[in-house]
């Protein structure tokens, strides 16, 4: 089978999945849902596995395949194809995203039944594994465009999952805003690569990029910055970094799996699969980097002081996103590939660990209500804590492997990429400490009343009447609620088996890119980036030296969160946060980003939006041209209808006077 | 001699017309308009229209002014209040028009745009305007318009018996002459609507009528999610 | 006789008469106002009549004499019509066909 067939398939299964799911919800009742939307992913990840095999099994040169299914629009410069590629970037992406969404599969399938709306949701997640698999297949600008914007369609419905939360539909609305600013920033940046290559096709715009580069260097820049928008936007980047944290309104799988493995790491395969043109503008380039390195130098300082958990997480995922992009702006493809790929795992597992946390509580995600789980959940524990420690970067998990890889490039590069070299090992430290810092409160410590119910009794502690765990409003479990059941992974077997496979996958990953030893990932990724201008040849100190920094760090930063946390049951952190309350206040309100974005855009556009409807539309068009033209009409009809006073002699004398203007007209004409 | 005859007969028709424009009892008007008639008739036979004139004279001022009397001695002849409804504007607007119209006849008439007048008139021959010659003409030329002028006479006599007769039923004693004028909704019964079946004898045809029997809804189905 | 001079009079009777039905507010009083209208144009086609020296201009008035005694007819059965049913005879007064 053709590596594009195998692409194909993988591509009809999820949609197949959300059309029957979607279309037949009131046949399919809970469980069988389940099913489909699960196989669904499992033929997806098959076909993409025979993708893969079949895509090495050509020769070396074979290994970028376009396949063309329909030509939508060929007018012009305009060459819009439904058309994918098949090469070992896209390859890897969808092995990524098929797996990872496998597993979440099989976690919500035990994770989310009993919720009333268990077939809408896996509709909705098939329908997103469909747009992102056509975002990283796309041939063109114009599909990757199309998979982009249903991405983050996909991204609103499952934030918005539970509808009647108004918490939820709020944070599902900035998602999709900011996703959609992102989006004009992709739009507006096609345009401008459009302009001078002439072509929508991908290959056929990098086989043109070092003209592109020599004649149109300005538009280029300009619509790669734009580009870059796009991707910010998506990969929740500063200054587009405000919806991820409120996205954590929706279920937790969809936090795993949208806004940890797959969807905010398009921006990542974004600039990875425009690195020809990057490569041909510095500036651009220079903007991803710093642009990433801000974001995850900032992400990390306010993961430090979030006491919810999920959040926690979320911005560890921006933290590490803005490693990957770092890197691949850089040019250092392969080890940031590297980094997506580990940092799906660990995250998707850190995040279905939290939701059976987050289960035992209750639906309480607040960690300073979580105490002493170790005993009561073991299972999610141990998942936790091997996260944690990939998280952390310590050897030999995977999150070891591929963090120094970025930072190790960075270091060859030389200049001023020393201080974004810096700057990742400090972040590097805070990772380690805030994710540690999660483990710790959560685990450690006496037993909360919920941990000690679920010791005593064996069943999970529900709360006396469910609420919203952001605002406290009493709910239902109706439909737009989240069910009244709360699964843990100890007792649903197929959170167990997800969670187990990640955490296994968390830990031998990294075995694909140990640097100097195994080199099967850049290998394997060689023909999409072998036309790279950026080469890089790591020196065996730097290296060393590297690995051994960050395992120091790691491990350093889990020893201050043991003593902080485990020991002294934060009392040392009390202490420093009275210290330096001006800095603890500035993370805590997220580096006043929000506030910022509210008076810089979201006022300005509300006093226009208030402007227009005010005066313009009340004044001008209802008073002026509809009341105006209305006016004059009835002033018209009023000045005729005057004639019509019902006076026998007016009429009279209407006749008079016209007879008298016939007389006239005669007598002139006679004359 | 004949335009003394002019002069006089003239000046009648004038001063009749302006009395009857202007004369505020009607009665006076109706005797302002003979004067007018007859002064016309005088100048009708000035322009040898002999038959015409006599015409005018029995028909016109001898019927329809007599018919005109009695009239106004029925209706009353109560004068007419000073102030137009319309408003003196409208009184002065009217003049003024008139007055524009009289212009326009004038320059039209002497002016030299009416270069067919001629100064004199054809040559007069015997037998113009006597009975005969109208009668003559009448009965051959103008036999379709003598025709459907005798049928205009039998129409409008139709008419104002139609118009002038008093309606069917009660008139009230303490008004005789008043014609009793019903409301329609007064003089049908409780119920009813005037149609053709009331007429008949079905007084009431629709209430027998049932609305039509409400269909027992479906028993909701336990097991159907509301929401999915 | 010149013409002329018939249909100077005919002219000034006519506009006489218009300005009697645009100014007086009695029926009666208008339709004799109409009369004089008629009378006018009457004299009008007995001058032109004896101008062009046939008859054809009396024949046009006995029709006219003709159509306005029916229209006397009509116009005094209407304020008969009128009086009897206690409407002000009064033009004015009737303006139930306003717009």
């Amino acid at each position: 089978m053709s590596p594009t067939t195998a692409a194909w398939l993988a591509l009809a299964f999820p949609l197949a999945g959300a059309i029957v799911n979607g279309l037949g919800f009131k046949v399919f009742k809970n469980k069988t849902s389940g099913v489909i939307g699960t196989a669904a992913l499992v033929g997806a990840f098959v076909f993409a596995v025979i993708a893969f095999l079949s895509l090495q099994g050509r020769g070396e040169e074979g290994r970028q395949v376009v396949s063309n299914l329909y030509d939508y629009a060929v007018v012009g410069t305009i060459d819009a194809k439904l058309s994918i590629l098949v090469d070992p970037l896209s390859v890897l992406m969808m092995l990524v995203v098929s797996g990872v969404s496998m597993l979440i599969h099989v976690y919500s399938f035990a994770y989310m039944s009993g919720d009333r709306g268990y077939t809408r949701f896996f509709a909705y997640l098939n329908f997103f594994v469909f747009s992102m698999l056509l975002l990283v297949l796309a041939a063109n600008f114009l599909i990757l465009i199309v998979g982009w914007a249903f991405v983050g369609a996909a991204s609103y419905l499952l934030i918005s999952f539970w509808y009647r939360r108004t918490t939820a539909t709020s944070a599902g609305i900035k998602a999709f805003v900011i996703n959609h600013v992102g989006d004009v920033g992709l739009t507006l940046g096609t345009f401008f690569i459009l302009k001078s290559s002439h072509t929508l096709d991908f290959l056929g715009t990098f086989a043109q990029a070092k003209e592109i580069g020599a004649h149109h260097h300005g538009d280029l820049t300009a619509g790669l910055i734009l580009l870059l928008v796009g991707a910010f936007a998506k990969s929740a980047q500063i200054p587009f970094h405000t919806w991820l944290p409120d996205a954590m309104e929706g279920p937790t799988p969809v936090s795993a799996l949208i806004h940890a493995a797959t969807m905010v790491t398009a921006g990542v395969y974004l600039i990875a699969r425009m690195h020809p043109l990057f490569e041909q503008s510095v500036a651009a380039a220079d903007v991803g980097t710093i642009v990433g390195c801000v974001t995850l130098l900032v992400a990390a300082t306010i993961g430090m002081v979030v006491t919810d958990l999920k959040r926690v997480i979320a911005y560890s995922t921006m933290s590490q996103i803005g490693y990957m992009i770092m890197a691949v702006s850089s040019g250092a493809y392969v080890a940031g590939l590297f980094h997506l790929m580990t940092h799906a795992f660990f995250k998707a597992l850190l995040f279905m660990s939290a939701g059976s946390v987050i289960s035992a509580m209750g639906g309480e995600q607040n960690l300073d209500k979580m105490r002493g789980f170790k005993k009561a959940m073991p299972f999610t524990y141990g998942c936790f804590v091997i996260g944690g420690l990939a998280l952390a970067g310590v050897p030999p998990f995977s999150g070891f492997f591929s963090k120094d890889d970025i930072l190790l490039v960075q270091a060859e590069i030389g200049g001023w990429h020393w201080i974004l070299y810096v700057v990742g090992y400090i972040t590097a430290l805070m990772t380690a400490f805030y994710t540690w810092r999660m483990i710790f409160r959560a685990f450690h410590g006496e037993p909360n009343e919920q941990a000690q119910t679920l010791i005593d009794t064996g069943h999970v502690w529900h709360a006396h009447e469910p609420t919203n765990p952001a605002s406290g409003e009493v709910e239902d479990t109706d439909v737009g609620f989240p069910g009244p059941e709360h699964h843990i992974a100890e007792q649903a077997f197929g959170m167990k088996l997800a969670m187990g496979t990640l955490a296994v996958l968390a830990t031998v990953g990294g075995v694909v890119g140990i640097p100097h030893v195994t080199t099967w990932l850049e290998k394997f990724l060689d023909p999409t980036f072998a036309g790279s201008t950026i080469n890089y040849t790591s020196s065996d100190a730097k290296l060393t030296f590297g690995l051994i920094l960050g395992a120091a760090l790691g491990l350093l930063g889990i020893f201050i969160a043991y003593t902080f946390y485990a020991k002294a049951n934060g009392e040392a952190a009390q202490r420093i946060q009275a210290r330096l309350p001006f800095l603890h206040k500035l993370f805590v309100n997220k580096w006043y980003f929000d506030e910022l974005i509210d008076v810089v855009v979201v006022r300005p556009f509300a006093w226009f939006g208030r402007f227009g409807q005010q005066t313009f539309e009340r004044i001008f068009v209802n008073g002026t041209l509809v009341g105006g033209t209305s006016g004059l009409v009835r002033a018209g009809s009023a000045a005729v209808r005057a004639l019509q006073s019902g006076f026998l002699r007016a009429y009279a004398a209407l006749l008079v006077v016209g007879a008298g203007a016939v007389i006239l007209y005669f007598l002139i004409q006679s004359s | 001699m004949a335009a003394v005859f002019f002069f006089i007969a003239g000046i009648g028709a004038i001063a009749g017309a302006i009395g009857v424009a202007t004369v505020k009892n009607p009665f006076y008007a109706v005797l302002a308009l003979v004067c007018h008639l007859l002064s016309l008739a005088a100048l009708f036979l000035l322009l040898r229209a002999e038959f015409i004139a006599a015409a005018q004279v029995v028909v016109y001022a001898g019927a329809v002014m007599v018919l005109y009397v009695f009239v106004v001695a029925y209706v009353g002849s109560d004068t007419e209040p000073v102030r137009p409804a319309g408003g003196p504007g409208l009184r002065a607007a009217s003049i003024v028009f008139a007055a524009l119209l009289a212009v326009e006849l004038f320059i039209a008439v002497l002016g030299s745009g009416l270069k067919g007048i001629d100064a004199k008139g054809a040559p007069y021959n015997p037998g113009f305007g006597t009975p005969g010659a109208i009668g003559e003409l009448l009965l051959t030329r103008f036999l379709f318009p003598f025709e459907a002028a005798s049928f205009l006479l039998l129409m409008a006599a139709v008419g104002a018996v139609v118009l002038a007769r008093r309606r069917g039923g009660l008139s009230d004693p303490a008004h005789p002459d008043e014609e009793y004028v019903q409301p329609i909704a007064q003089s049908l019964p409780e119920g009813q609507f005037g149609t053709i079946a009331e007429g008949v004898g079905d007084t009431n045809p629709t209430a027998s009528l049932q609305p039509a029997a409400i269909t027992a809804r479906a028993e909701a189905d336990p097991d159907d999610e509301k929401g999915w | 006789m010149n013409i002329g001079w018939y249909l100077t009079v005919s002219a000034l009777v006519f506009s006489i008469g218009a300005a009697g039905v645009l100014t007086r507010r009695s029926p009666l009083v208008i339709l004799l106002c109409l009369e004089l209208m008629l009378n006018a144009a009457n004299l009008a086609l007995i001058a032109f009549s004896r101008m062009w020296g046939n008859g054809d201009g009396q024949i046009f008035a006995i029709i006219v004499m003709v159509v306005a005694a029916c229209e006397v007819c009509i116009g005094l059965g209407l304020v008969v019509a009128m009086f009897r049913r206690r409407l002000p005879i009064d033009v004015d007064e009737m303006r139930e066909l306003h717009g």
